[in-house]
């Protein structure tokens, strides 16, 4: 599975990042991405969404980032 | 004296307001219905050749989301009138009317909007724009969720979009998003590892709505929360609640039973405004008064709109 590294880039662009990385993968398939607490967690997940792409499930690491599991939806 | 040639003006022009002396000479700012702030972009074409044509150098974006056009001559008013396309482009207002209702971009485009304000703001410009309320000027805004950037309790009414979120436990993944994106604190992780929600920290700003991946939490009531008494100004008052959840399409019909008790009750009062009005008759008479027509709607008790302490001045 693939990992969409989104620590240290703050809002929008980590949003755009990761438009970006998802244009390689193919409907269905799923990703891992590495989000900051704060606004890129509240903010990123929402609009990944709102693009139609399904979250399987979001789990906070011991180092306090997060990790979102998205399953990229149709175009 | 027979040579001296009479300017001739239609009047009717004039009845709702709109043309605002300036300091030069014979010089007018017309000041354009704009209601919402939204602008198509053929009439903004229309507007910016009027104004090259007729007005000064610029145009000036009022505080109200108006355009208004400088430097114009009285002269020239039927034909500024008429270049606008009475139908495409009409004047606004001034004085004591229901003015132009300001509105946030809404729920179209803004993904936190919660209702369509701009719908909001154009059956209110339809039906109650330029009413003479007798005593003042009287304004209303619509803000599409809490965040209440058109800051709706500064005006006579203040619409706030909002929404009462409600969970379905079953669809909940426990990803926390709801509690993470909820600012006040409303939704905290219980130790089923689900959210638990608590009603009274709750602004009503549905963001665990939009933010849940599985659509678990979702919409039990959405419409406007009012806010009724504010002003600014020189002495500014904050508008207080007196209604929960009204739908968006009886907001006209509440704004005109508001503006109706105003015009009796602030009658031989002079010009005062409808806050100043409510302190003086107590806030409860007016929430009665609105009971009787949306009883559903109207909050059990509220206060009187409450006054700015801003340090110069002190109310006499």
């Amino acid at each position: 599975m693939q990992t969409i590294d989104l620590r240290g880039i703050s809002c929008p662009t980590n949003f755009v990042k990761a438009k970006l990385a998802l244009e390689d993968l193919e409907v269905g398939e799923t990703a891992l991405i590495l989000l900051d607490d704060g606004e890129p967690v509240k903010n990123v997940p929402r609009s990944l969404k709102a693009d139609g792409h399904k979250i399987v499930a979001l789990k906070q690491s011991d180092d306090g980032h997060y990790v979102l599991e998205l399953e990229k939806g149709e175009e | 004296m027979s040579d001296v040639k009479q300017t001739k003006i239609d009047l009717n022009n004039l009845k709702a307001g709109g043309f605002i002396k300036e300091r030069g000479k014979d010089l007018f700012t017309v000041r354009l219905r704009v209601p919402g702030g939204r602008m198509s972009i053929p009439r903004l074409k229309r507007i910016a050749e009027v104004a090259e044509k007729f007005g000064g150098e610029f145009v000036h974006l009022s505080v109200r989301q108006s355009i208004e056009l400088i430097n114009i001559n009285f002269k020239d008013f039927d034909a500024v009138v008429e270049e606008l396309g009475e139908s495409a482009q009409k004047v606004a207002s001034c004085g004591a009317r229901v003015r132009v209702p300001v509105a946030c971009g809404g729920c179209e485009y803004n993904p936190n909007g919660l209702v369509d304000t701009q719908k909001s703001a154009l059956e209110v410009d339809e039906k109650l724009f330029g009413t003479p309320t007798g005593h003042h000027k009287f304004k209303v805004a619509f803000a599409g969720c809490p965040f209440d950037c058109p800051k709706s309790a500064t005006n006579d009414v203040g619409f706030q979009g909002a929404v009462y979120p409600k969970l379905d436990k079953g669809a909940c993944i426990s990803c926390g998003l709801c509690a993470k994106n909820c600012v006040p604190g409303a939704i905290v992780m219980g130790e089923d590892n689900k959210p638990l929600f608590s009603d009274d920290p709750c602004i009503w700003c549905g963001d665990c709505v939009k933010v849940c991946p599985t659509g678990a939490w979702s919409e039990a009531r959405r419409g406007y929360n009012v806010r009724i008494g504010g002003k600014w100004g020189r002495n500014p008052l904050v508008g207080t609640l007196f209604a929960t959840f009204l739908p968006e399409d009886k907001a006209v019909a509440f704004i005109a039973t508001v503006l109706e008790w105003y015009k009796q009750k602030a009658e031989g009062l002079g010009r005062i405004r409808l806050g100043d009005t409510i302190i003086k008759e107590g806030p409860q008479v007016l929430l009665d008064h609105l009971r009787t027509r949306f009883p559903e709607y109207i909050v059990a008790e509220t206060i009187e709109p409450q006054r700015i302490a801003t340090q110069v001045g002190i109310p006499a």
